[in-house]
């Protein structure tokens, strides 16, 4: 179990940024040790952890848009410092702008490696609903993140 | 086991978002051992410390130390073993096997010859139970025949399942099956290997 920790936080991270990625990784991993003497053996267990972290994902984002109502404008995340330039400030601020489904598809397609089919068991819906809100993510993606793969390796120097 | 699989078409997407975040993870694993030790469901806890015969995976239960295991023993193996005869909350969480570490660490320094760790002995059972139960009556520095320990244990003729005993001892080292040898003086077989058994008996007899 302990080796799908890091998938699982890069996961999180996607899905939630990195103020609530650690929150939800510990109430992942916390879940599983208290579900794990349950679970058949012989289950894909990256898939069963991505799913329960599914769930602590939506519990967050739930709390978020709660906690968001009454504050007029969200105050700068304060205590993760984020590195200038590094993923909690460019790739994530592209993230956060993709609808939560698409988001969840892309990190879970792309970054947990589950084909679409197991994607559609952890979101609801069809495979080929799945399917749609991964590549729609990533197009989006790549319209709004600036570092894309092109500018980089066609320039040689990023712009 | 778990490899980049990321569709190559998106890496550099994500080149960013670090695949492993050792600082993290180390920060994450240990609040996940507190919470897990809080929440009564981190069953199995476990670390690896280096001697000189190579590194030794020490495990615990609740109830005390259960299983030593040397590295030709296959340490994964070991643990997966673990998780399927004790039980698959199975944590590295080396602050929980500490006293143990310190004390093997004085005894193949020389400085100790006798254990004092709560043990749990849950896995082994019947007369192997009872073998091991009496390795400990024999002194540091000293040996005792296969013969010798059937005898003590209550059985003169169960020669061969003392062999077995010791061979299966799941707390080598801390149970000293090491110093259970043949009538004749020949060392015999160690579930560490020959050679680890030598060495063993060469150091209580140095110190």
């Amino acid at each position: 179990m302990q080796r799908h920790g890091p998938t699982v936080l890069r996961v999180c991270r996607a899905v939630l940024g990195p103020t609530a990625a650690d929150d939800a990784w510990s109430e992942t991993f916390l879940a599983a040790l208290r579900a794990y003497p349950k679970l058949r053996p012989g289950s894909n267990l990256e898939a069963w952890l991505v799913t329960i972290a599914h769930r602590k994902a939506i519990d967050h984002l739930r709390a978020e848009s709660r906690r968001a109502v009454p504050v007029g404008d969200l105050p700068e995340q304060p205590s993760t410092s984020p590195l200038p330039g590094g993923w909690e400030s460019d790739l994530w601020a592209a993230l956060k702008e993709l609808p939560p489904k698409q988001r969840a598809a892309v990190a879970y397609h792309y970054l947990a490696g589950l084909p679409y089919a197991d994607v559609a068991d952890v979101l609801g819906g069809s495979p080929e609903a799945a399917r749609r809100a991964g590549a729609d993510g990533i197009a989006a993606l790549r319209r709004t993140y600036p570092h894309t793969p092109h500018v980089r390796g066609d320039e040689g120097e990023a712009s | 086991m778990t490899t980049a699989r990321q569709n190559s078409g998106v890496r550099d997407l994500f080149a960013v978002l670090p695949e492993t975040d050792e600082d993290a993870q180390r920060r994450l694993h240990a609040r996940l051992v507190a919470e897990a030790g809080r929440a009564g469901v981190l069953d199995v806890a476990y670390r690896t410390v280096d001697t000189p015969l190579g590194a030794l995976l020490l495990a615990a239960t609740g109830k005390g130390l259960v299983r030593v295991a040397y590295a030709r023993e296959d340490h994964d193996a070991v643990l997966e073993q673990l998780a399927n005869s004790i039980s698959p909350r199975v944590l590295h969480a080396p602050a929980r096997l500490d006293l143990a570490a310190d004390e093997l660490e004085e005894y193949f320094a020389g400085r100790r010859t006798g254990f004092d760790l709560p043990l749990d002995l849950r896995l082994s059972s019947g007369f192997r139970r009872t073998v091991l139960s009496h390795l400990s009556d024999i002194a540091y520095g000293s040996t005792a025949s296969y013969a010798a320990v059937a005898a003590a244990a209550g059985n003169p003729k169960a020669v061969r399942a003392v062999g077995t005993a010791c061979a299966t001892n799941p707390l080598p080292v801390v149970l000293p099956c090491h110093r259970v040898i043949r009538s004749d003086g020949v060392l015999g077989q160690y579930v560490g290997g020959a050679d680890a058994k030598h060495a063993l008996l060469t150091l209580e007899t140095a110190a």
